[in-house]
């Protein structure tokens, strides 16, 4: 599921932790030293590591779990039948979509609430319980609720609302539409915003919240509008948290499988590679072609994974040195 | 962006306070708006089936319990009990397997560092950012050669690795928060090491690792992919009876939203509980 990746940027200047003296690095105190960490990084090397090792080498096989004498070394073919493949080639794109949309919608609108919620107004906490509430909800019971209850053609709240307003200017045949059937993307990709919106949120009013007041009542003392402070000022100081939020949000949607599978079980184009990849090897039992398709997903995300860790680790050098 | 009230200019500071009333209403509208899908599966929940699925909705049904007592089995469904069961102990076991690992760890990494810490921490977060999907095959026929599948120890295992990252990033971060010099000074004044963890660094950082636990909790309990593939009958935690309940009892629209409410009952709770370090553990505490 994964492997170790160099970190370019990990390097920190000076530690900022050195307060309590070392005396020997070397030796038994080392071993000391080390020993807390040990059961936690051998825990992680063999539960992650290893399987990924495994992933690599079974995806050089010839290896379907109904024929199972039939396994043998094929080289790079299933890498080949995995890249000619029609029905994974296009359940990348489903996923780079699908990512890009969730990520985008929900960062901007992300940054509109923390934005209303960095103002003081009565009853602000319970506005921020409100918003958090949709992140809270087990991923599977959310996918239920908007496939069941809110999109349903028949009785699903939104086509409920239309024959209600409808009915208010006298229509009695409002239009029905079948959400999901119709638009089976933008159906999967609004219920993912309205569950990641909050985290944008949280994220983002936590970069507000950082900002230096003092230098924005300068700035407005020396007469600068709202637009300009947030143009000039609060825009550069969030680029941080919104990378994070970008990103984060990104390694989360992009192995989002609850609800693909739930709303629309992978059918009218919304299978994503996590969905694909579970397809080949659980239904159709192609265990080689399953792991090139693992491995060509893993070299995808170690693309966004090492910039990611550039974002975190140049905040966490941030905090390391402010501290 | 908040405007402070000039007291000398009234009606500029009349108009910034209608323009901070309407802001604030608009907020109060955005968040209703955000609830309104959760709201509505609560009054769906207690409503009966039949009220449940009417088109106009019927907003002023009576109320019931219906929806719960059958999703309990009442109506002769299988219970969710073992379901359930499975997801707390697969949770609260994996939850703190993650704390007796990740405690140590964080203690060296932050207030006795190892050389290199910063490249072992980060070398806990490159796990985190690859595909679950990609280890799922390995694993898998590693269950069924040892006959690990449809073992809730499996998913024990599993969801510790899942979450261990996270929190020793967490940890790590709270941990660096307790000042040296207390700890020197405690050092000096003859107290040992288990005294230090439980005097001093416990109270300090208890919230932070209370939090974390929460965090790792919520984690565990909403996971579906490795559920899915590794359980089937005996092992089945509450995600995957939610997904088979559906199928199998077709559509009952009170009683999945009374399951869905029930099954994310110690998940709003535990994240209500962690709101305020919510966001240092989802962002693997890169924000403070």
């Amino acid at each position: 599921m994964t492997t170790p990746m160099t970190v370019p940027t990990a390097r920190t200047g000076p530690t900022p932790r050195t307060a309590i003296p070392r005396f020997k690095t070397r030796g038994p105190k080392a071993w000391a030293r080390r020993a807390p960490l040990l059961p936690a990084l051998v825990f992680m090397i063999a539960v992650t590591q290893l399987p990924f090792v495994a992933t690599l080498v079974i995806s050089f096989f010839d290896w379907n779990a109904l024929y199972p004498n039939d396994r043998h070394f094929t080289g790079v073919s299933n890498y080949s039948a995995v890249a000619t493949d029609p029905a994974l080639r296009d359940s990348v794109v489903t996923t780079a979509v699908l990512t890009a949309a969730v990520v985008i919608a929900s960062v901007v609108l992300g940054l509109l609430l923390a934005l209303l919620l960095d103002r003081s107004f009565p009853g602000r906490g319970v506005v921020r319980t409100m918003l958090i509430a949709p992140f809270l909800l087990v991923p599977v019971a959310a996918a239920l609720l908007w496939k069941h209850v809110l999109y349903n053609p028949e009785y699903g709240l939104f086509n409920g609302a239309i024959t209600w307003v409808a009915k208010l200017f006298g229509d009695t045949t409002p239009p029905q539409p079948d959400w999901i059937s119709s638009m089976p993307k933008i159906a999967v990709e609004t219920a993912l915003v309205w569950q990641w919106t909050p985290f944008m949120m949280l994220i983002l009013l936590a970069g507000l919240q950082s900002r230096s007041m003092d230098m924005i009542e300068a700035a407005r003392l020396d007469g600068a509008s709202n637009w300009q402070i947030f143009r000039y000022m609060t825009l550069p100081h969030l680029r941080r948290y919104l990378e994070l939020g970008v990103l984060l949000g990104s390694i989360y949607i992009v192995q989002n499988f609850d609800a693909v599978f739930t709303i629309t079980s992978g059918g009218l184009g919304t299978a994503n590679l996590p969905y694909t990849i579970y397809q080949t090897f659980y239904q159709a039992h192609e265990y080689g072609q399953a792991s090139a398709a693992g491995v060509l997903v893993v070299i995808g995300s170690i693309a966004i994974a090492t910039f990611a860790l550039r974002v975190v680790s140049s905040l966490f050098r941030e905090e390391a040195s402010r501290s | 962006m908040t405007s402070t009230a000039v007291v000398a200019l009234p009606p500029a500071a009349r108009r910034a306070r209608r323009k901070g009333a309407a802001l604030g209403l608009l907020a109060w509208l955005v968040g209703i708006v955000f609830v309104l899908p959760v709201l509505w599966m609560v009054l769906t929940s207690l409503h009966s089936e039949t009220d449940a699925a009417t088109n106009p909705p019927s907003l002023a049904a009576s109320l019931t319990l219906d929806a719960y007592r059958n999703f309990f089995g009442a109506g002769g469904g299988a219970s969710p009990w073992p379901a359930l069961i499975n997801s707390a102990t697969a949770s609260i076991v994996s939850t703190l397997l993650v704390l007796v690992l990740a405690t140590p760890a964080a203690y060296a990494l932050s207030i006795r560092p190892v050389k290199k810490w910063t490249d072992v921490l980060f070398f806990f977060l490159s796990t985190k950012m690859l595909p679950v999907v990609a280890g799922l095959l390995p694993i898998y026929l590693f269950a069924k050669n040892i006959g690990m599948l449809d073992n809730i120890w499996l998913l024990v295992i599993l969801y510790t690795s899942m979450n261990l990252p996270i929190a020793v990033w967490m940890m790590q971060s709270f941990l660096s928060d307790v000042p040296v010099s207390i700890i020197e000074a405690a050092q000096i004044d003859g107290a040992r090491l288990p005294t230090i963890l439980a005097r001093v660094v416990g109270p300090i950082a208890g919230p932070g690792i209370a939090a974390t636990a929460l965090i790792c909790f919520i984690f565990s309990w909403n996971e579906m992919l490795f559920a899915r593939v590794l359980t089937s009958v005996v092992a089945q935690t509450a995600p995957v009876f939610l997904t088979g309940f559906i199928t199998s009892q077709g559509l009952f629209l009170a009683q999945v939203c009374a399951a869905s409410i029930v099954i994310s009952l110690p998940v709003l709770a535990a994240g209500f509980a962690a709101q305020d370090k919510l966001v240092q553990g989802l962002s693997l505490g890169a924000v403070k």
